[in-house]
């Protein structure tokens, strides 16, 4: 398999981690056919959180799908860390999605029959990192997120946040540039959704890592860097972060 | 960065599937009851059908049978004229041909019990047809006149709970015969008591019977085999002549073309296989469909689909072999707890059906899974974010 090469220097040097461009996206044909995203532009920066705001059926997770690589676009052209997308094969976009991105699901989507720690290890195992190595990579980084105590403890003995943070953790397990999250305080109560933020608020200030978040939580709002507001498929406003907080 | 191997996954795959007992304990309880059916009834079919030539391969000095050329099996049974020993002697390349009585004997019990025996009646001066196994007495005891030899089952039957002995007395037919000696006989098609007593006296024990010639046993000379004999026999003489190999094998088709034995254990097999096939396809598309958006978030995460699909032919064949593995030890076990039982003696568990069984449970696992497969590879990763 070609190893995709991230160009680091020329995505760090313009700020820009994610760029889309006029990406249209529809799902069905003929009388069917659905129109999500109709034109579609969008910058998510370097060191910075963006949020991408929208009510349901606006497009929101179709074009998190489409930066994550998970969907392909109609038309348009969707860069990554310097990365086209369109040019990657399956492989290739899979290999890439695990060595530069992290993700946190909505609904957690931790395996029940792995501890804490074997969820958070789960993108070293499929990377190929030995076993013992991955789950002690994993054991160090929960007790960073104050769940030293909670490794070993299967997530259905997890509270919602403790939850969350475990899912945290994996998308940060392998140090990824840029973290996608799928309303990730949607589970939890406000403080908890709090404290989770303010981690990746952490992660994103480094000047080579962003996040990415997709949400209806207007408890969180105040984290954002870059409010994205989407409707009908299209990016009906952009702003910056000291409009917002 | 190349991802460096499997294992990690496999340690997800492994835990996944253990991880859920009662989905993974019905999987493998699936399997191994769909094996233990299948490899149990194949089993006793094929020593049942092995059972229908079992007193063809117990003459084993003899390696051509001569019949009438009407006969169709072993059991069935067309007289022979008694000059017809005598044209197959003349035969070349015959190195000793002796004649074989088979009829049926009235055997009556000192109890008064009786019972419908087969009688052999074997030459009187070689014995050929006589089994070497003895439980009691030897091959002796037909050197004396109106003796007989008694396999275990009928000894079984007339002397219940008694030690093998020799010197009892039975009626078989008009004549008080007296048990020489007794023999383990391979078990018959049929559960009968088995006689064998000498040529020149086991129509009497029948009945009178016009002719008593019923096969002519026959060994080649060295340097000429069984095949080539047969043929000679059969194009000297215009009688049916076959191996004893080629005989057995003609008895076995006859039942199976002309019974229901096949078509009833046919049913039963597919029975086990359809049930093993729907139960573990169903449990095991159940499980991969409650896996599914984990599945997802591990192809969203970036593994690929041909590593996830090795994941679930990793799961299937850990459940295979354990499923497998069960079902046949309790096969095996059954044969073995029954070997001595007189009705399922001789009915074993062969490497051949253990073979097929194996193979044919590795298809329907294979098949489950290539069509739960079907589900993990057409799904699109961003379901994983649609909650």
């Amino acid at each position: 398999m070609r190893e995709p090469i991230v160009n680091v220097q020329s995505s760090a040097q313009n700020g820009i981690a994610v760029a889309v461009r006029s990406v249209w996206k529809s799902f069905g044909s003929g009388p069917t056919r659905l129109q999500v995203l109709r034109g579609v532009d969008l910058d998510v920066r370097y060191g910075q959180m963006t949020y991408l705001l929208g009510p349901s059926g606006s497009g929101k997770t179709t074009l998190l799908s489409i930066i994550a690589g998970l969907l392909r676009a109609d038309s348009g052209s969707v860069t990554v860390l310097g990365h086209d997308l369109a040019r990657l094969r399956n492989g290739e976009a899979a290999l890439f999605r695990l060595r530069n991105l992290g993700f946190v699901f909505q609904q957690f989507n931790l395996i029940p029959a792995l501890t804490a720690a074997e969820n958070v290890a789960v993108p070293l195992l499929a990377a190929g990192v030995p076993r013992r190595e991955a789950v002690e990579r994993a054991r160090a980084l929960l007790a960073d997120l104050g769940m030293g105590h909670r490794a070993d403890e299967l997530p259905s003995k997890l509270s919602g946040g403790e939850q969350q943070r475990t899912a945290f953790a994996r998308a940060m397990i392998q140090s990824p540039r840029l973290i996608i999250c799928d309303e990730p305080t949607s589970a939890l109560d406000g403080p908890t959704g709090r404290r989770v933020m303010e981690l990746l608020r952490k992660h994103a200030l480094s000047p080579d890592r962003a996040v990415l978040v997709v949400t209806h939580d207007f408890r969180i709002l105040e984290f954002a860097d870059t409010v994205a507001e989407i409707n009908d498929g299209v990016i009906v406003k952009v702003t910056e972060a000291t409009g917002v907080r | 960065m190349q991802v460096r191997s499997d294992r990690g996954l496999a340690f997800i795959a492994w835990q996944m599937l253990t991880g859920d007992r009662s989905k993974y304990l019905g999987l493998v309880l699936a399997i191994a009851f769909s094996t233990l059916l299948m490899s149990h009834q194949v089993s006793i079919f094929v020593g049942l059908l092995d059972r229908t030539r079992s007193q063809i391969r117990d003459v084993s000095e003899a390696r051509v049978w001569v019949m009438d050329p009407k006969t169709r099996y072993f059991d069935e049974v067309r007289a022979l004229r008694s000059t017809d020993l005598y044209r197959v002697r003349a035969v070349p390349g015959v190195e000793w041909a002796v004649p074989l009585f088979k009829g049926v004997a009235r055997v009556k019990g000192p109890d008064g019990i009786f019972r419908n025996a087969t009688l052999l009646g074997l030459d009187d001066v070689s014995l050929v047809g006589l089994p070497r196994k003895f439980l009691a007495g030897d091959w002796r005891a037909l050197q004396s006149p109106r003796t007989i030899v008694l396999d275990r089952l009928g000894y079984e039957f007339f002397f219940p709970g008694q030690p093998y002995r020799t010197g009892a007395e039975l009626e078989a037919g008009p004549l008080i015969v007296r048990v020489g000696a007794v023999v383990d006989s391979s078990p018959p098609f049929v559960n009968l008591p088995i006689v064998y007593a000498r040529y020149s006296e086991a129509p009497d024990m029948a009945g009178r019977e016009p002719r008593s010639l019923s096969y002519v046993l026959v060994r080649p000379r060295a340097g000429v085999s069984d095949e080539e004999l047969a043929a000679r026999i059969a194009a000297a003489t215009g009688l049916k002549a076959l191996t004893s190999d080629a005989f057995g094998w003609e008895t076995i088709w006859y039942y199976i073309r002309n019974t229901g034995i096949p078509i009833n254990f046919g049913i039963t097999i597919s029975i086990a296989l359809l049930v093993g096939a729907l139960v573990s396809g169903q449990t095991f598309s159940l499980f991969i469909l409650e896996n599914m958006k984990y599945l997802g978030a591990l192809k969203a995460i970036g593994v690929t689909s041909g590593r996830i699909v090795r994941m679930l032919l990793l799961q299937a064949l850990i459940v295979l072999a354990v499923g497998y593995g069960i079902g046949i030890a309790v096969t095996a076990a059954f044969f073995y707890f029954t070997r001595n039982n007189l009705e399922l003696r001789g009915f074993r568990l062969l490497p051949e059906v253990m073979l097929l069984t194996g193979g044919t449970v590795l298809i329907v696992v294979l098949l489950a899974t290539a069509i739960s497969v079907r589900r993990v590879v057409v799904l699109e990763p961003a379901v994983v974010f649609r909650g």
